[in-house]
């Protein structure tokens, strides 16, 4: 059997005992249990895939398996790993693993809690696992469906209303992709009597450039309303601002990379003369986000929220890099979703955790934590010089390769936007710094903040993972690159060669 | 055929007749009278097809057949429609549709 | 060839050490952790002076040096041609930074275990001065432009935190935040310098983009942006970055607030070391600024200029000792860039590199010295403020007597260190650029003047100390080092560094200009004869001079505003006028927009829902209605 239907069988056996289970306690170990198999799986994957094709910097779709699921429309549940979905799976499993540990004392229905969460990752790692454009498109909606519950039921402040905004402007969303995949399948050429769901076989046809045309921005609108594209971002402040910290992560982390992969991975993979045409127009926008989210997370009070708007800058690089089409900033791009899905996912366990001991999110309410809360202020600064784009963390080095890349293009308008959006990292280092400033450092502010305690060794388990992957990243990051790269190499070809 | 009356005046009496019924059926707001505005239209219906097979094809018989068909019908229609009729009444102590609300909205 | 592997270890200790005390220091007792982070630096110095010898002497003729990459390693694989690669390279300015970094690190470490004795984060502290020494000696020694970029972003957070190392102090944040956050501004100059550069010669390596006869500048030579040259543009913007870290002006604005960190991190970090690093980059890139583009190298010398006159002025008129000493640094530092910018290439054209270099080396030895001695008088007397101070030799000897070696040395009085290397830099604006030259000599002056101001208003002035404490001669801890950076100031002068360092890599002979050398040897002592009449004993002349001076005084003592304007634009313009717009614009009407669709669906479907109303009659009355519509205008145009 494939060995990755373990990335979807483990989970839902998961799920299935978190039924059974009648306490916390259980719930809790079964799901950390279940998530850490998961998180050796995707290890081991990463180390297999590493030593035979990675570090070669050579292509190879491992694992491959097709089943015919829905013979009418030539749907098949094709499973099926390179380099980058490579990747993205050990990023997710790194990150449920985390999100399991910082709700480790979720009292609230913990085994709905638990089982959306896991079924929510089921969702992202089916997407990762599958090329076939329409059990892709299934997984996704798996992971966005459980959001609504989550953020509903265990969220904070307005959440009914957040989780409807983010809901539906997800689903609308959605409703574009599916449009757009709905096309891209019937302008491929019938072979055998059918047409073709299957991403591989697309990427070998030029669908028709008219197609084209219409499909990219439906598709590229579609996945970057995941990947909150400029101006459609709002559902992100909003929806974080609600989630319970767990689900911050898995979203920030995980889940707007799934727009972003898609963005990838099927509109410019599959259209590449339409991107090319039409790369203008998302430029523009994507260079906005960048420099209009960090330049709205200075004004924030919410902890959240400056995240949030932070994550609209950091994810628009990310679809910026996707954008100018070469490999060394697609690299990057990739890249920027491994690092940012960490280091954002390390920002909101953080915060949850703060929030859990001063029981506010204001920063201007908090102040000299540093002096209380020592490992949590660290590892707050830590994310914080993450997120800034320190070397020795993983977000330099994409942003670095982002940078360079793009402006390795000739013409004036590309490399503008890209000084546009390199000025974001001075945008950046002042709003960190100065919510660090206001909140960890300075006199303490309330004489109850003198009492908090320190983080508990689950708090420290999730955080210190999240952590050494960023620095497994940043200090030698030649062994991802290298794995990007090689699986950048075919997608090139028909990116550029088109 | 029958002599002296042409068929247009038989016409006018049914659709004066029908006309008649929808009118009942869309105003009256009272079941009783929407079921009889109902036999009203069925009647003007039934009617037609009487004279359209007397004038037209004296040699067959379906409209006839229809005719006994549809009086049929609304004899089961009207047993029917009564009995729900009587219902309501039983629940709501009135029987004027627009005030039969409970399942909307 | 001698084998430089070892070299590899001056980088892997310190990080060694700051990742081993940063997580496990705060554990164990303070002095442990101090103690290592002190070995560990002594260490590293052994290493690198033998590296230093061995560069010098060993493996090259004294006098004709070659550019040796002791090891590089793939670090970041961008595509085929482009990589940033981590290494070390080995050429005279970088084996002389390794002179300067690990001695002056030791002295700071040494004499810190002393002056942080029981402050509270000791570990912590000694965890972040491994992380600088790791950093400074990382830039010094990159074999790539991009290396030194990362190296640079690491001495900025590593100087970030060492600033606010009191982070509960709110003027330690800011100032640490500040500091930071310009240099970020500057690095972003950097940034986008090596980008263009870079574009056009498709190689981050020092070894080709500084070599001007490289095949690399082909395609760059000839290119043009809005009237200049794109390399001149490319150096330019790296000259921001250099500008940003060596505190330039505009960019000079954080280093005052720097010294918000403890002393011995000030004597450090922004007197010695890191504030270089900016000259330091000039001089690296200097073979392609003085072949490609001779205008940047002379609006990096005015810079350097306006900055060195201008810190001296506001010098003379400050209270807070280590803020004299930090616009005194501002302005030796500009001095430095003088040097760099009126020097050319080859044999004694190249006199100015060589000074510049020169200076750098002995301001380090100095500058530290008075930093450590300003922190020695300060753990004393517990203040910042001359006010507070004076007559303090009679209780602070060893302090006095050091203190008074690095400001003769500062001021260029022979035969300490200063004398040689200023008095080389002034010579070299003497030959090129006259102006340049007089403003220098200018500043010469005037730094004469406020040192000493300063020396005699601390150890003179009056009878008693001012403060209500009882000053006493600090622990051996904190005076050997002392110690041994006086005889370090007074005697490496001496070092022959026009066989060392050159811009060419080979020794030129040098003349001195005595006319040249006894005018600045005059207006020196001039400045300190001036200071030693104003402030040698308590009088009301210095007040009076104040009083006569009457705004000009105001507006030097304000440090020309130049604070006040910076938080205008941050403040006033950035955060009021585009981030909460943005903040605002982003809630109302991005997401109003948003919010207003679903509002809109919501009040629609509210209308329509009337449609739906189930009312029986009304259904058939639309119906029937309906259907006549339709069946007399199909019949109206059928039927006719």
């Amino acid at each position: 059997m494939n060995i990755l239907n373990f990335f979807i069988i483990v989970p839902l056996i998961t799920v299935f005992l978190i039924l059974f289970s009648k306490s916390l306690k259980t719930t809790r170990i079964i799901a950390a249990v279940g998530m850490t198999i998961q998180l050796l799986l995707a290890l081991w994957l990463m180390y297999y895939y590493l030593v035979h094709y990675g570090l070669k910097q050579l292509h190879k779709m491992i694992f491959v398996s097709d089943t015919v699921w829905f013979p009418t429309l030539n749907i098949h549940y094709a499973i099926g790993v390179d380099g980058i979905s490579t990747a993205m799976i050990l990023l997710t499993a790194i990150v449920i693993f985390a999100g399991v540990f910082v709700s480790w004392t979720m009292e609230n229905l913990h085994r709905e809690f638990f089982i959306s969460l896991i079924v929510l990752a089921t969702g992202v790692f089916g997407f990762f696992i599958s090329y076939d454009l329409f059990t892709m498109l299934l997984f996704y909606e798996l992971a966005v469906i459980p959001m609504y519950l989550l953020i509903g039921i265990w969220g904070s402040g307005p959440k009914e209303k957040h989780a409807m905004k983010l809901t539906l402007m997800l689903m609308a969303g959605s409703a574009l992709i599916i449009a757009g995949l709905l096309g891209i399948y019937f302008s491929t050429p019938i072979v055998n009597g059918h047409h073709t769901f299957n991403m591989l076989e697309i990427s070998k046809y030029t669908l028709p450039i008219k197609a084209q045309r219409l499909f990219f921005p439906l598709t590229f609108v579609g996945f970057g309303v995941l990947g909150a594209l400029f101006p459609f971002h709002t559902w992100s402040p909003d929806g974080h601002a609600s989630a319970p910290t767990a689900v911050s992560m898995l979203h920030a982390g995980v889940l707007m990379k799934l727009g972003t992969y898609g963005v990838f991975r099927v509109a410019i993979y599959l259209m590449p003369e339409a991107a090319h045409e039409m790369a203008w127009i998302f430029i523009i926008l994507t260079s906005i986000s960048v420099v209009y989210g960090a330049f709205g997370a200075i004004m924030q009070k919410d902890l959240k929220y400056i995240n949030a708007y932070s994550s609209v800058s950091h994810v628009g690089m990310i679809t910026f890099g996707l954008l100018m089409m070469n490999a060394t900033a697609i690299d990057g791009a990739i890249l920027q979703m491994i690092s940012h899905g960490i280091m954002t996912a390390l920002f909101f366990a953080l915060i949850g955790m703060i929030y859990g001991r001063t029981h506010t999110r204001n920063v201007y309410e908090m102040g000299g934590l540093l002096r209380v809360i020592p490992f949590l202020g660290t590892m707050y600064m830590i994310a914080g010089f993450a997120s800034l784009g320190l070397p020795g963390f993983s977000g330099f080095v994409a942003e670095l390769n982002i940078f360079t890349g793009a402006f390795l293009h000739a013409d004036l308008f590309h490399r503008v936007a890209t000084i546009l959006v390199i000025s974001s990292i001075v945008v950046t280092a002042v709003y960190i710094l100065r919510f660090v400033g206001i909140m960890l450092m300075g006199p303490i502010k309330h004489e109850e903040h003198l009492k908090l305690k320190d983080a508990t060794w689950y708090e420290k388990l999730s955080t210190i993972t999240l952590v050494v992957s960023m620095l497994a990243i940043g200090l030698y990051p030649v062994w991802i690159i290298n794995t990007i790269m090689g699986s950048l190499k075919p997608i090139m070809l028909k990116i550029l060669g088109g | 055929m029958i002599q002296g009356i042409p068929i247009t005046h038989i016409l006018v009496v049914s659709v004066i007749m029908f006309f008649t019924g929808v009118m009942g059926f869309i105003i009256r707001q009272n079941l009783i009278a929407i079921l009889l505005s109902i036999e009203l239209m069925l009647n003007a219906v039934v009617m037609n097809f009487l004279v359209f097979n007397r004038y037209l094809f004296p040699h067959h018989l379906q409209g006839h057949f229809f005719g006994l068909f549809v009086i049929g019908v609304a004899a089961a229609e009207a047993a029917l429609a009564i009995a729900l009729i009587l219902n309501v009444y039983r629940r709501f102590k009135h029987i004027d549709p627009d005030k039969l609300n409970e399942m909307k909205y | 060839m001698a084998n430089f592997s070892y070299t590899i270890y001056i980088l892997l200790v310190p990080l060694l050490i700051f990742a081993i005390v940063g997580i496990w220091g705060g554990k164990w007792k303070p002095i442990i952790s101090g103690l290592i982070g002190t070995f560990g630096i002594a260490f590293i110095l052994v290493l690198s002076y033998y590296a230093a010898y061995q560069y010098f002497f060993v493996v090259n003729h004294v006098g004709h040096y070659k550019q040796i990459v002791a090891m590089n390693f793939l670090w970041l694989p961008f595509n085929k041609i482009l990589n940033v690669h981590m290494g070390i390279l080995l050429d005279p300015i970088s084996a002389m930074m390794l002179i300067v970094v690990p001695t002056i690190s030791l002295m700071s470490h040494w004499y810190s275990l002393g002056y942080m004795k029981g402050e509270r984060g000791f570990a912590r502290y000694y965890a972040f001065l491994s992380l600088f020494t790791f950093s400074m000696l990382g830039l010094v020694l990159s074999t790539d432009i991009l290396q030194m970029f990362i190296f640079y972003e690491l001495v900025g957070v590593s100087s970030y935190l060492l600033i606010g190392f009191y982070y509960q102090r709110p003027s330690a944040v800011a100032a640490a935040k500040k500091a930071f956050i310009v240099t970020r501004f500057a690095d972003f100059g950097f940034l986008v310098g090596i980008l263009v550069l870079v574009y056009y010669t498709h190689s981050f390596d020092f070894m080709q983009i500084t070599d001007p006869h490289s095949p690399v500048f082909r395609t760059i030579l000839g290119k043009a942006f809005l009237g200049y040259s794109v390399l001149a543009w490319a150096l330019s913007l790296i000259f921001v970055g250099a500008a940003g870290k060596s505190a330039m002006f505009p960019f000079h604005i954080w280093l005052p607030d720097a010294m918000e960190g403890p002393t011995p991190v000030s004597a450090l970090i922004h007197a010695a070391t890191m504030v270089v690093a900016g000259v330091f980059t000039v001089a690296r890139i200097f073979p392609i600024y003085v072949h490609y583009t001779p205008n940047v190298l002379l609006m990096i010398g005015y810079v350097g200029g306006f900055t060195s006159l201008f810190a001296a002025l506001i010098a003379m008129t400050q209270f807070d000792i280590k803020r004299v000493l930090a616009y005194s640094t501002l302005s030796q530092i500009g001095y430095m860039m003088v040097g760099l910018g009126v020097s050319r290439y080859g044999g004694e054209e190249g006199l100015g590199y060589t000074a510049a270099m020169f200076h750098l080396f002995t301001h380090a030895m100095f500058k530290a010295l008075l930093f450590l001695g300003a922190g020695s008088i300060i753990h004393a007397v517990h203040s910042n403020f001359m006010q507070k101070m004076g007559a303090l030799r009679k209780y602070m000897p060893i302090t006095h007597i050091t203190f008074l070696v690095a400001a003769l040395a500062i001021s260029g009085i022979p035969p300490f260190a200063g004398f040689f290397s200023k008095d080389k830099i002034l010579e070299a604006a003497f030959m090129h650029n006259r102006l340049l030259f007089w403003v220098e000599y200018i500043t010469a002056g005037l730094t004469a003047f406020y040192i000493f101001r300063l020396y005699f208003k601390v150890f003179w002035w009056t009878d008693e100390p001012q403060c209500d404490c009882k000053p006493h001669e600090s622990p051996s801890t904190m005076t050997i080092p002392l110690i041994i950076l006086a005889i370090l100031s007074s005697t490496v002068g001496f070092i022959p560094f026009n066989k060392f360092v050159t811009p060419d890599l080979k020794a030129f002979p040098v003349e001195t200009d005595w006319g040249l050398v006894s005018a600045s040897v005059a207006i020196g002592l001039l400045g300190l004869g001036f200071a030693w009449f104003l402030y040698r004993k308590e009088n009301d002349l210095p007040d009076k001079i104040v009083n006569a001076l009457g705004k000009l005084y105001q507006w030097t003592y304000d440090k020309f505003y130049i604070d006040e304007i910076y938080l205008f634009i941050t403040k006033k313009i950035l955060f009021n006028l585009v981030a909460r717009p943005i903040a605002w614009f982003d809630r109302h009407i991005v997401d109003g927009f948003m919010v207003g669709v679903a509002i809109v669906t919501g009040k629609t479907a509210e209308k329509i829902k009337g449609f739906q109303s189930g009312h029986l009659q009304q259904y058939a009355f639309v119906f029937i209605a309906s259907v006549l519509i339709i069946a007399l205008t199909v019949l109206y145009f059928i039927g006719a």
